[in-house]
């Protein structure tokens, strides 16, 4: 039986000079990831994913999106750590634990700060980029999809800054929650079980604060996250959309032979 | 030129197997008939369509066996009374008929200030309160609840009229819609004073709150934004499970005074 070709490999020229160690350092590097590589084949995926053909012409308002996703990014990244300090307590622990990152913990207000004007910055950036695919047609043919799960996206974003508003738990959050959830109230027939559901009960109570909580740092988070990998796979799919000011026109022919 | 050749002899192919006439007619429900390999006398689902079936089956029952315990657990509110148990809050000395009391109630208990609202309170005036009187409204008092989307109203004695700070919404001195945007006239609670020889006599018990229409007509509680005239009731359903009529089995004693001890 003849041995698998790894093991047949010759053993390794063994060279006199030392290595220089920057060299050393970038072959081990380069030798984990090629390990990694082997078992796993992620770089054929990865040169899928950002090798793409564009098309001419595109600006700076194609990377809308993607700024979108850093602001994603960056409320997970912060909201994570808040949560390390933050208690979802209707009974005087929620309040105390926010004046407690602003004022007390290393960086807290920054940190929040962050997580509070991020939210802002995000739901202003996702209507522009919904504006540039609007203006730009691209959300035509084949990217309708793309198109709604963008709009899905959209509203989860909107709840996430309606269940996250309550959770300094102030006097501008409690009762600018009651209102949301009244306004949810009056829809007809369904209204006053959304109410419900949305309060845990009918009225605001002891849970309503950690089912805010929880829907706002579990609940939308992993559905706007497996969602937005799905919008990516679109986008490296179907290609990005060429602006609507470019005129098509023939492909230049295929230089087959040339003459010499 | 080959493969202009082989483009060509493609359309000269015979395709054989006859369609069925009938697409969609079934065949023979036994696997002998239909010919399939490894079919046994008297089977009508191949065992690969067996397993395929009760893979998914398992995989649908495990599923469900978290799934639906959770999602019952995230609605299951919708569905579950909360007790409002009925509460002092005064004596009748404290109320007039000419204007209105604040006074702090505790809507859920348990969790602080959170969980209180404000009712004003006045005496009845035969005057003015034409409703039907009975043992619940001796005393009225209305929730603090503005019936727009529930901002907290104030009461402005030079005015005798209920503001909204939000929307702008107002009510008359009997709680109704005098402008605005709001659908209805402010939510009521039961009020009760016990009869002589109760132990809580003397005193002035608010229960639970009650929504009612422009004709002040009672309702079990919606929650603000829920018209309840014409075809509003209908839209709005009530709760699946609302107390209709306080109960007064429960009422807490009024708090001993020091000194007099029996």
């Amino acid at each position: 039986m003849p041995l698998p070709k790894l093991l047949n490999r010759p053993a390794p020229t063994t060279t006199q000079q030392s290595p220089n160690p920057v060299e050393a350092a970038t072959e081990a590097g380069l030798t984990v990831v090629d390990w990694i590589d082997e078992r796993t084949q992620i770089s054929q995926g990865l040169r899928w994913m950002m090798f793409r053909k564009v098309p001419k012409g595109i600006n700076w308002a194609y990377t809308l999106g993607s700024a979108t996703m850093f602001a994603f990014l960056s409320q997970a990244v912060t909201g994570v750590f808040l949560a390390m300090y933050y208690r979802p307590s209707v009974t005087g622990g929620a309040y105390e634990s926010i004046r407690n990152i602003n004022d007390n913990v290393f960086l807290g207000q920054f940190v929040h700060g962050m997580h509070k004007w991020g939210a802002s910055v995000m739901i202003i950036l996702i209507f522009l980029h919904m504006a540039r695919v609007f203006f730009f047609g691209a959300y035509k043919y084949p990217r309708e999809l793309t198109w709604i799960i963008g709009v899905v996206l959209l509203i989860l974003t909107l709840a996430m800054g309606f269940t996250g508003y309550l959770l300094p738990f102030d006097q501008r959050s409690y009762w600018a929650t009651i209102v949301g959830v009244n306004i949810n109230n009056t829809a007809p027939f369904l209204g006053p079980y959304i109410g419900d559901f949305l309060r845990g009960g009918p009225e605001f109570g002891a849970t309503t604060l950690s089912r805010f909580y929880a829907i706002h740092m579990m609940l939308i988070p992993g559905l706007m996250a497996a969602l937005i990998g799905f919008h990516l796979y679109l986008i490296m799919k179907l290609g990005i959309s060429a602006p609507p000011w470019l005129k098509a026109h023939e492909p230049e022919p295929v230089i087959e032979t040339v003459e010499v | 030129m080959t493969v202009g050749l082989g483009v060509h002899g493609a359309s000269h192919i015979r395709i054989h197997k006859q369609m069925p006439q009938d697409r969609y007619s079934k065949s023979s429900k036994y696997t002998v008939d239909r010919g399939l390999p490894g079919a046994f006398e008297g089977e009508t689902v191949t065992r690969r369509r067996f397993m395929e079936a009760v893979t998914h089956g398992a995989g649908g029952i495990a599923a469900a066996a978290f799934g639906l315990p959770a999602l019952g657990f995230a609605i299951g509110p919708i569905f579950k009374r909360q007790p409002f148990d009925w509460q002092i809050i005064g004596t009748p000395a404290d109320f007039n008929e000419t204007s209105y009391v604040t006074k702090v109630i505790t809507i859920v208990p348990g969790i602080g200030e959170a969980g209180k609202s404000i009712a004003y309170v006045r005496a009845r005036n035969p005057q003015i309160d034409l409703e039907p009187h009975d043992q619940w409204n001796n005393y009225i008092a209305l929730s603090s609840r503005c019936m727009h989307l529930g901002c907290p109203v104030r009461y402005v004695q030079a005015a005798e009229r209920f503001i909204c700070p939000c929307h702008g919404g107002v009510y008359n001195f009997r709680g109704e819609v005098a402008g605005g945007p709001p659908v209805r006239p402010l939510d009521r609670f039961y009020t009760y004073v016990p009869p002589v020889g109760h132990p809580g006599h003397g005193y002035v018990y608010l229960g639970p709150r009650y929504s009612v229409n422009s004709e002040l007509r009672r309702f079990s509680p919606r929650d603000p934004g829920e018209p309840l005239d014409g075809i509003g009731q209908y839209l709005y359903p009530a709760r699946f499970d609302t107390a209709v009529r306080p109960s007064i089995a429960n009422l807490p004693l009024p708090p001993t005074v020091p000194g007099t001890g029996s």
